[in-house]
């Protein structure tokens, strides 16, 4: 399938310079690699929240749910239960993910279950039209806060990394090429995989000069070291003025949810009859 | 003397394993041909507190207790002092006779017969299980062949343990064997449970929450015979959500929970009517609001279960008044979810859930809703292609050359997010579409249940395990006893049937407002009177019976 059939005929309606005409584009681009790698696009689920990123989901020619704003994880979770040959990509939001859902996510990190969480960290809530977010820099002057937010950001990298994931990046639209790369590999990855993608906001955040003066690359070789992993995740905390380093953080091999919770064999009408009956028969 | 109809009373502090023996003793009348209900109360804690179960057994069904009882088996003194004004005329008490008395009663010397069979403490209750048996004049080969069939553990030596108390007691009051067409017992989560089996259910999603947290309990102690996968999320907002994620991938699942875990559902509900994912919850009522009585019963959320979730989508509720209908309604709820891809609602209360009722195990309402399918050869394929019956056909990913998209706001036939109002207005039309269809299939299968003196003008009208307290009462005072067991989409035209001839009506029900009465009188039905009971306790027989003719003079 060529990429560009990948793009659906739904009138686009993001801002111009948005990030995510970058992780459309990055997207169609994996999902076509990966079909000439084997693993077929009618094996992809795309999951959205609510908000800017979810839009995609009508931009595409995927299968998708279309899911509530915070909500991405649990439904990814559900369809990765029932049907573990899928390949389930949640595209969520920072306000949808890091505020209104996060208790998923940390869950989802702990269960491991084999599904990729991309994040389209914005930094704003774009679609409400700019008020803060849990990963807004200190002091943000959005329009709930016109004097400054006064709450400091939440590092999700941290959250992650100790919540137990076994993938965990992050990547910035202003890096397309390495943003593929990492949604490639997070797709690949057996577990669950999770990018902070620092997403330029044209309208409510444009922190393109501010990444561009920061942002360097991880060294990949030490992507396996926890204790490596965890000075990576705290060497940016998502406010003070320090490099930003992207890539992969850490990556782990480990049993998954699924695994744990195989598909069951479908019982039979006989089977189930045979079953219910030998219950009824212990209540006599 | 000789009865025909039997009560027992089993108290002792929580964490004695009241429900348990209450069970082996539903299940030793059950072998003896009566029909049962057990009524287990017990407060929400783990260890001490008094806990208590009445069974009874009768000739007819039951799914009501009575005030009095005939036989009291107590593990502590409390149980006594407690319950001892329950006695009826001739009652016998049956105590531990190491730590309780009282003037008459069979003492049982649990510790020295424990001590003689080197079996653990937990075994104390089958000692007293054993004199029951005697004083009640009942064959010992019942004993064994309940104990077997129960598969308890460590049966022997029970059965050792139970046969030394058996042979130190005497008879006090003859219970009789009535016939031997048996039926088994079993309690409404059960029964529900048995039900979504019958229905495809493959998993199950529940953060445990009374009256529902067995249900849970009971398909994981069987996920290898029935094969179905127990899932505990972090809440019951993911729980709800990954039931629909399976939905989407074509799994039968379903969730359970009670009025607090529903409130945190009602948003994903309202994806589940949009969307048109079909999704079954069971919603154990107990006391609210709020956390109200974590484990006593109440009829208080069916207005709420009505109404939940914002905007206009079509639902299925069902609430179910015993075992037998608990189990074909949890079945057919899960088929209509998936015929009509809608939310399935089941809502029974706290006593349905918890407590045990024989089962006519031959009962089945003959009906077997499938779900549409699209055509294998239709292409291009549309998620919510417009139909006369507002049903989209469903096809499930992967499937090559297709975009299978479900989508929380309003979609165009490919499930593409729109605001255009013609779009807004034709998918509106075609979800509420799909009511007519499931009210027309539901009216063919006794949506509405009649019982009592069909042909009286005076009418209880009532709802789920309010049941088994009515149909006798109804009996007793020579008045119909009206019973809608589908709730929604609302049955008319059966209840209008129902109806014909009755000049008063009283209903009764356990919550403060009159739910059942306020739904009816949208429908030009306006009740005489309320009978209603919010103390988180079931009505006895006596109870009703009184308040009935208090209400009606
Ligand atoms: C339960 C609920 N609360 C609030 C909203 C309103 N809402 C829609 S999008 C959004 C914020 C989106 O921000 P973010 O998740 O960061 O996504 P972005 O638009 O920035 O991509 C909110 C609060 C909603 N749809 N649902
Ligand atoms: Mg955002």
């Amino acid at each position: 399938m060529k990429g560009s059939e990948l793009i659906s005929h739904a009138k686009n309606t993001w801002c111009p310079g948005c990030g995510n005409f970058i992780v459309q584009h990055a997207l169609k681009e994996v999902v076509s690699d990966l079909g000439s790698e084997g693993y077929p696009v009618e094996n992809v689920i795309l999951v959205t929240g609510i908000g800017q990123h979810a839009k995609i989901f009508d931009f595409m020619n995927l299968n998708g749910f279309y899911s509530l704003h915070g909500r991405t994880i649990p439904v990814a979770t559900g369809i990765k239960l029932a049907n573990p040959g899928l390949k389930v990509l949640c595209i969520a939001g920072d306000g949808d993910c890091y505020a209104e859902g996060i208790e998923h996510l940390i869950f989802a990190a702990k269960r491991n279950v084999d599904i990729t969480v991309m994040v389209n960290n914005n930094r704003v809530y774009g679609l409400t039209t700019g008020q803060f977010t849990p990963t807004s820099p200190y002091g943000f002057h959005g329009r709930s806060t016109p004097k400054g937010e006064k709450e400091n950001p939440l590092n999700p990298l941290d959250l992650v990394l100790s919540s137990g994931a076994t993938f965990i990046a992050r990547g910035y639209t202003g890096r397309r090429e390495q943003l593929k790369f990492l949604l490639h590999e997070a797709l690949l990855h057996k577990g669950f995989s999770f990018i902070d993608n620092l997403q330029v906001c044209a309208t409510y955040c444009n922190l393109t000069d501010y990444y561009n003066e920061r942002v360097y690359d991880w060294d990949a070789g030490s992507s396996g070291d926890y204790q490596a992993a965890h000075k990576r995740a705290r060497g940016w905390d998502y406010t003070a003025d320090t490099r930003i380093g992207l890539g992969i953080m850490y990556q782990h091999g480990a049993p998954t949810y699924e695994e744990g919770y195989p598909v069951p064999v479908a019982l039979s009408e006989e089977g189930r009859g045979q079953a219910i009956r030998k219950f009824l028969d212990s209540r006599l | 003397m000789d009865i025909h109809e039997v009560s027992v009373l089993i108290g002792g502090r929580a964490g004695d394993g009241v429900a348990s023996s209450g069970q082996v003793v539903a299940q030793i009348l059950a072998h003896m041909g009566y029909r049962v209900h057990m009524y287990f109360d017990y407060p929400s804690l783990i260890k001490g507190g008094h806990n208590f179960a009445i069974i009874r057994g009768a000739e007819r069904p039951v799914g009501a207790v009575r005030d009095k009882v005939d036989f009291i088996l107590a593990l502590n003194q409390e149980t006594i002092e407690l319950h001892r004004g329950k006695l009826g005329r001739g009652g016998v008490i049956i105590c531990n006779g190491d730590i309780a008395s009282h003037p008459g009663a069979v003492q049982v010397p649990i510790g020295s017969i424990l001590k003689n069979e080197q079996a653990p403490t937990v075994m104390g209750n089958s000692a007293i299980i054993g004199a029951f048996l005697k004083a009640a004049g009942i064959d010992w080969n019942i004993a064994e062949e309940v104990f077997w069939n129960a598969l308890m553990k460590e049966t022997v030596q029970n059965l050792r343990v139970a046969w030394q108390a058996y042979d130190a007691a005497d008879v006090r009051m003859a219970v009789k064997e009535i016939t031997d067409h048996r039926h088994p017992v079993m309690t409404g989560n059960e029964a529900i449970g048995i039900g979504l089996l019958e229905g495809g259910v493959t998993m199950y999603f529940a953060y445990p929450m009374s009256p529902t947290s067995n249900l849970m309990h009971f398909f994981a102690a069987k996920a290898d015979e029935f094969q179905i996968r127990v899932v505990q999320p972090e809440s019951e907002t993911a729980g709800i959500l990954m039931a629909l994620g399976c939905s989407y991938a074509g799994v039968r699942s379903a969730i359970g929970t009670s009025g607090g875990g529903f409130c945190l559902m009602t948003e994903a509900l309202g994806l589940s009517g949009i969307a048109e994912l079909p999704l079954v919850i069971v919603l154990g009522q107990r006391a609210g609001p709020s956390t109200g009585l974590a484990t006593y019963t109440a009829q208080s959320d069916l207005l709420f279960a009505l109404n939940a979730g914002h905007g206009d989508f079509p639902r299925f509720i069902v609430a179910p008044g015993d075992t037998t209908e608990a189990r074909t309604w949890s079945r057919l709820a899960t088929a209509f979810a998936w015929k009509y891809q809608v939310p399935s609602i089941i809502l029974p209360d706290k006593i349905v859930c918890e407590g045990l009722y024989s089962i006519d195990p031959d009962f089945s309402i003959d009906c077997h809703p499938e779900p549409i399918m699209a055509d294998p050869g239709v292409r291009p394929y549309m998620r919510y292609q417009l139909t006369e019956s507002g049903i989209s056909p469903l096809r499930f990913p992967p499937s090559v050359g297709d975009w299978i998209k479900v989508n929380s706001h309003v979609h165009d036939t490919d499930g593409i997010t729109t605001e255009e109002p013609e779009v807004t207005r034709t998918m509106a039309d075609k979800r509420n579409n799909k009511i007519a269809g499931l009210r027309e299939e539901l009216e063919g299968l006794h949506p509405v249940e009649v019982s009592g003196n069909t042909n009286s003008d005076g009418a209880l009208l009532t709802w789920g395990s309010n049941k088994g307290a009515c149909d006798e009462v109804g009996k007793l005072l020579d008045l119909r006893v009206i019973r809608p067991v589908v709730l929604c989409p609302f049955p008319e035209r059966s209840f209008a049937n129902a109806m014909t001839g009755v000049r008063r009506f009283y209903s009764v029900e356990s919550n403060e407002t009159g739910q059942l009465a306020r739904l009816v009188s949208q429908f030009g039905y306006r009740a005489s009177g309320l009978v209603l009971k919010y103390d988180g306790r079931p009505f006895t027989i006596e109870e009703l019976t009184a308040r009935v003719r208090e209400a009606i003079s």
